[in-house]
């Protein structure tokens, strides 16, 4: 059985400091930030260059994975919704999949020992 | 020296050398941030490669041609100055060394078949670019050069001297003359893959506007360089050249920020253009204020004119015509409207007295220099595409020409990337496109490994 799930988060790239900030302080130790470009509700924006007007659909986002052990999980997803709120459209999505396996790559631990 | 010799203009025209010459790379940039990631080392090289291929033929023949004493009713040099080998170190061309006044002038040579490359931008083979170089400046822009710039008391070239137009630093030879090339050079090759469908949005605005810096900055070499001597007319040009730049800036964010409703960098560095091309035939025969018109005016049509491409449909890559052909038509054409009589020539234009004479002077060196360079460019690339082919495939051009014509990638910002390049592309650098993609397949079966020529 699973012990652990991966929470994913898309959000806004500004946000990235006060979330990854309120996951240190609530004791996530570490994460993995990707940049990407995406689209939901919120639309992009048009650009114009030499009168050529080009609608840019996908907007600049931060992917954040986290790794937890289940019984944090629903925490995690908590401190991440709450720290990358604005109330703004756009604000992005958190969600979490269950992880079979996780291995530290120095030492070889598995499983919540690796995390 | 010889009586007549000038330091001062001599060092003046030398320093404008070097500031034209710097113009090439200059307009490298404005157009290689203009082009997308993938093809923005090939735009720059074919802007360098113009500083190889005209140099070395300026020495060999095009000073001659241009420069040398008429041979044929205005229309051609002569052969007397072949390989520069008889010209004395010490002899003169008015108050400066002959030597000074040739580099000068190659520069303007060099600038204008560059400016060209912007028309055909991300689809052409580089070496038949290479070989456009070099028949385009032999058979177009040497022979009017000596139309427009050669003066020989009436005895030189036919526009300048027979029928008395006026193109002060080259508004119809250099822009008016590249510009139409431009446009028979795109609809010879054709459109872009994916014209007006795809985005084909400027990589790096910033590296536009560095390019119209340099080219700014450059152009007061272009323009009061061409009084040929460090003196009053040369103060007017630069003058002039400052003032119609900054209006025409102005006109064109204005209509911009009107049309499409945001004030652009890349319309900044565009207007500026636009402005340093309608100045430059005009810059020593009109007023401050005429400057203020000329480069409002310069600004706003060129930036209505950059839309014709959409509507007619020819794919003029980076608005050469629009911002060339048409800069250097209007502002040839303004000559004939607000030349004041005072500057470089007593000639007046319709607002100060003069009637439609040189309005009329004007539209004939418009017209011609206009018509030789459409019918000669679009034959010598039209032979071009038949013979050697003038175009990349399409797959090349897909996958971008900095790759198969260059062998190289502008920029390296991912260390991802760096990884899989090494891992995965053991050509030799010597390797054409097909050897690449054949070394790339069996690299799929054999161990990888980077080949470094000893």
């Amino acid at each position: 059985m699973p012990e652990m799930k991966i929470i994913t988060a898309v959000i806004k790239p500004h946000r990235l400091d006060d979330v990854k900030e309120a996951l240190q302080s609530f004791g996530v130790h570490g994460l993995t930030v990707t940049e990407a470009s995406g689209y939901g509700r919120q639309r992009g924006h048009t650009e114009v260059y030499r009168g050529a007007e080009y609608t840019v659909d996908l907007v600049p986002k931060v992917r954040i994975e986290v790794l937890a052990e289940d019984e944090d999980a629903d925490s995690v997803i908590e401190v991440i919704v709450k720290s990358a709120r604005t109330g703004k459209i756009g604000d992005g999505k958190v969600w979490s999949v269950p992880v079979e396996t996780a291995v530290r790559v120095r030492t070889g631990e598995r499983g919540p020992d690796a995390l | 020296m010889p009586s007549g010799f000038s330091g001062g203009d001599t060092a003046f025209v030398l320093i404008s050398a070097a500031l034209v010459m710097l113009m090439t790379p200059g307009l490298a940039f404005f157009y290689g941030g203009m082009v997308r990631v993938k093809s923005a080392l090939n735009m720059l090289a074919m802007s360098f490669i113009a500083l190889g291929i005209v140099t070395v033929l300026w020495v060999l023949f095009g000073f001659s041609i241009a420069f040398g004493p008429d041979s044929f009713h205005g229309l051609i040099g002569d052969f007397s100055m072949l390989g520069m080998r008889h010209i004395g170190m010490n002899q003169l061309s008015g108050t400066i060394p002959v030597f000074a006044f040739s580099m000068f002038q190659l520069m303007f040579a060099v600038i204008t078949p560059a400016l060209i490359s912007g028309a055909i931008a991300d689809r052409a083979k580089f070496s038949a670019w290479a070989v456009f170089i070099a028949f385009w400046v032999t058979v177009v822009y040497f022979p009017v050069a000596h139309w427009v710039f050669y003066t020989d008391g009436g005895k030189g070239g036919w526009l300048v001297d027979h029928i008395g137009a006026l193109d002060f630093a080259g508004g119809t030879a250099v822009h008016l003359n590249a510009g139409i090339a431009g446009l028979a050079l795109a609809l010879v090759l054709g459109k872009r893959v994916g014209f007006k469908k795809d985005p084909m949005r400027p990589h790096s605005l910033p590296l536009v506007m560095l390019g119209s810096g340099l080219l700014w900055f450059g152009w007061f070499g272009f323009n009061a360089g061409s009084a040929l001597a460090a003196n009053g007319l040369a103060g007017l040009a630069f003058t002039n050249t400052q003032v119609a730049t900054a209006s025409a800036m102005i006109g064109w964010l204005a209509f911009e920020r009107i049309k499409h409703g945001a004030f652009t960098t890349l319309g900044a560095a565009s207007g500026a253009v636009a402005g340093l091309v309608g100045i430059t035939p005009a810059c020593a025969y009109i007023s401050p204020l005429g400057s203020i018109a000329l480069g409002l005016i310069c600004g706003v049509l060129c930036a209505w004119a950059i839309s014709l491409k959409y509507k007619l449909g020819f794919d003029d890559s980076l608005d050469v015509v629009g911002v060339h052909a048409v800069g250097g038509a209007v502002g040839a054409l303004l000559i004939g409207l607000l030349a004041t009589g005072g500057g470089g020539s007593a000639a007046k234009g319709l607002f100060y007295g003069g009637g439609f004479a040189q309005l009329g002077k004007q539209a004939i060196g418009v017209g011609a220099v206009g018509a030789y360079s459409f019918v000669l460019a679009w034959i010598i690339g039209t032979v071009i595409q038949k013979t050697m082919g003038f175009r990349v495939s399409e797959d090349v051009e897909i996958a971008g020409i900095d790759q198969a014509e260059h062998a190289e990638s502008a920029y390296d910002f991912s260390a991802v990337g760096a990884a899989l390049s090494k891992a995965l592309s053991p050509s030799a650098p010597s390797a054409s496109a097909a050897k690449k993609a054949a070394a790339e397949k069996s690299a799929a079966d054999s161990p990888a490994e980077t080949k470094v020529d000893a």
